[in-house]
């Protein structure tokens, strides 16, 4: 790290980057798109979560010399990373960005030129095919020193990060979290502890700091009140009419992601909070006529999330819970800054998919009833398979105990040549219609 | 007397249904929906209109149902195929808890609930296996006419196994089953059984509750209904034309429509 780089990351950070970004938002003209009378107003915050991540992609430019950066999955345990100064970066959440600009398929190409077969996640083709092209609407992702990943979401980041780290030549870092048959035992336990022990030598050496345990611990706490905070604004959405969407959530769920354990995440969430509160006070919905409250299952179908969510309006029906969105505050809020090590091992074993099929059903039922929904629709994500395997069983369960109509849908996240508009709609116009008759 | 009609216009036919204010079926036709879905719409009007010896204006109301639904102009209403093959079906046989739709493009199992209601559905994914295309390509592959095939497989005194459950992969299969001198009716079995086999891991997902209607065209072929039954251990509703079950809901749907608005 040389001190000019330091200073020039700095600067960047506190002065240089917000002025710049504030000019380029100046001289981009924006798309206009006409309101759709059914949405009630937008939600205010959404300007500065735009501001976050625009700058969490923008300094990320200037870190190379000057930070030490990682690449690190979804559920890994960033908390540790975060004690040593790493600057994150999530593939994923990189790839959800593609995903949403229409850019799935031209970079899922790109991999698949270079040998990668169409079933693998398209997460990772997404990423790949950055890697080969250096294609990325963000502008330019910085060159990892490191690579951080977890198995507790999939087997498919083990085989991505070790091609990353084999093409680029830089250290892995694996946390293998055994799986949740019955429930995780303390053996368990320390055999994930060991690995954070191992790990430490590393991320020290990468760097270049020392591990400092009471940094370690604050950042723990941050990650906590944060995912804390999350699920208290997913909460507000058992109100009537709840004061945002999944929809919403989707996009706000951008900094307990890529941003955990850093006080600008809770800081958002608190600002975001407050404003929800302030809606559900003043009897504010998502739409201004709310009939009927649905849950989604699985990850967002990026590329369709506007469209799905006018479609949505439309007839009045309001996604109100998620399991997807659920995910960064069922088990994360149970972090303890006074065991950090265990209680990360914990909360990071037994995240939904890591977690047996039994688990997530009642997890299912338990939102179901918390917040009254009346309809679920199930993504069956071709990209991405333990979390749409047993989508059927638990369709035909929750109709059966609960008598919840739903509707699967086959898509993907990013990867928009597997979708089909005109089989979806008609899905999910015989659902509108079972769910009214 | 006012008169309701139903058009559903599928992948493969479209099917047009009058009935009387008293919900009776007036007259049926089918024809084929081609290139152009509009067309095809208007011909199956004008065929059950002439069927019915009535005149356009008789009909009081019109619902659209099928893929083509969105391009039938003078329809009233759009209403999916889905919840008018359950309506349709339990009409008929007023038993119904389960819908097996094997229509030309698509396949569907629907659980059907009190008055016709749908309560669970399940649809096949992109692809032309266990549907009407399936068996139309392999028809055409094993020059037999389509609606042959089923009195040919009850022929058959013994099956031959088809492993591809993929449309492409499973034409080159019979290719080779040809040149290796199989039987056509043998073949042809083996093809009805992927096509249920196909389809049942749908009727599993949704379960079978009380009686089993089938619908859509494929339920003409006799060769399929017998391995369906075989497979449910119960013998299914037919209606004498399978196909016409979804413009029968559609009708009925404009009916009762009629009915809530005075
Ligand atoms: S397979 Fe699923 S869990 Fe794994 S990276 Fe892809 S989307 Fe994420």
């Amino acid at each position: 790290m040389t001190f000019f780089k330091e200073l020039r990351f700095n600067f960047m950070k506190d002065l240089g980057g917000p002025a710049l970004m504030s000019i380029s938002r100046k001289g981009r003209k924006r798309r206009h798109r006409a309101p759709n009378p059914h949405f009630g107003p937008a939600l205010k915050s959404a300007t500065r979560l735009k501001e976050i991540m625009t700058r969490h992609y923008f300094l990320s430019r200037y870190t190379e010399g000057a930070k030490p950066v990682a690449w690190v999955t979804s559920g890994a345990p960033v908390e540790l990373l975060r004690a040593f100064d790493f600057y994150t970066i999530y593939p994923e959440n990189h790839g959800a960005l593609c995903g949403a600009k229409k850019l799935g398929p031209e970079l899922c190409a790109v991999a698949e030129e270079h040998g990668y077969h169409r079933d693998l996640c398209s997460y990772a083709r997404i990423d790949l095919g950055h890697y080969f092209s250096g294609k990325s609407p963000a502008g330019r992702l910085p060159k990892p020193d490191l690579l951080f990943a977890s198995n507790n979401i999939c087997q498919t980041v083990v085989y991505w990060y070790r091609a990353l780290a084999h093409y680029w030549d830089i250290p892995l870092i694996l946390f293998d979290t055994p799986y949740n048959f019955e429930e995780i035992n303390d053996s368990d336990v320390s055999y994930m502890v060991q690995q954070f022990e191992e790990m430490i030598p590393v991320l020290e050496q990468v760097s270049g700091q020392p591990f400092k345990y009471r940094n370690f611990q604050e950042v723990v706490r941050i990650a906590r009140d944060t995912s804390l905070a999350w699920g208290e604004v997913l909460a507000t959405m058992k109100a009537r009419p709840a004061p945002m969407s999944i929809f919403d959530a989707f996009v706000h769920l951008a900094p307990i992601v890529s941003l955990r354990g850093l006080p600008v995440a809770l800081e958002y969430y608190q600002t975001l909070l407050k404003e929800l509160k302030e809606r559900v006070d003043r009897g504010t919905g998502a739409l201004k006529d709310e009939r009927k409250r649905l849950m989604w299952d699985n990850i967002a179908i990026w590329y369709k999330v506007r469209d799905l969510a006018d479609l949505f309006a439309e007839q009045g029906m309001n996604f109100v819970t998620a399991t997807y969105t659920n995910a960064w505050t069922e088990t994360i809020r149970y972090l303890d800054d006074q065991r950090p090590m265990e209680s990360m091992a914990r909360v990071y074993s037994l995240v939904i998919l890591n977690n047996n099929l039994n688990h997530r059903l009642k997890l299912m039922e338990r939102l179901i009833n918390e917040f009254e929904v009346d309809g679920l629709v199930i993504h069956s994500a071709r990209s991405c398979k333990p979390y749409s395997v047993g989508q059927y069983d638990m369709k035909r369960l929750l109709m059966e105990r609960l008598g919840v109509l739903s509707v699967i849908i086959e898509a993907d996240i990013t990867d928009f040549r597997v979708y089909s508009e005109e089989q979806t709609r008609t899905r999910l116009e015989a659902f509108f219609e079972a769910i009214d008759a | 007397m006012d008169y309701f009609a139903g058009i559903d216009v599928g992948a493969l036919s479209t099917d047009a249904v009058i009935l009387t204010a008293g919900s009776e079926v007036a007259a049926y036709s089918i024809v084929e929906t081609g290139a152009n879905s509009t067309d095809a719409a208007e011909e199956a009007l004008a065929g059950v209109l002439a069927e019915a010896e009535i005149v356009r204006s008789q009909i009081k109301r019109i619902v659209a149902t099928g893929y083509g639904r969105v391009s039938v102009p003078f329809a009233d209403k759009r209403v999916t195929e889905i919840s008018c093959h359950a309506l349709g079906a339990y009409h008929l046989f007023p038993d119904t808890g389960t819908v097996i739709d094997i229509g030309g493009q698509d396949s569907k199992v629907i659980q059907v609930g009190e008055g016709g209601k749908v309560l669970n559905f399940t649809m096949n994914d992109k692809c032309a296996a266990g549907t009407g295309r399936f068996l139309e390509v392999m028809a055409n592959k094993l020059q037999v006419a389509l609606d042959e095939m089923g009195e040919l497989s009850l022929r058959a005194g013994r099956e031959v196994p088809i492993s591809s459950v993929c449309t492409v992969f499973a034409e080159s299969e019979v290719v080779s089953l040809v040149a290796q001198n199989h039987p056509t009716e043998e073949i042809i079995r083996g093809l009805h059984r992927s096509i249920v086999n196909r389809v049942w891991n749908m009727v599993k997902a949704v379960g079978v509750n009380g009686g089993v209607a089938m619908t859509g065209g494929v339920a003409k072929n006799r060769g399929v209904v017998a391995l369906m039954e075989e497979k449910l251990g119960q013998s299914v509703h037919l209606h004498e034309e399978p196909q016409v079950v979804g413009a029968l809901g559609a009708a009925l749907l404009a009916w009762r429509a009629s009915q809530s608005a005075g």
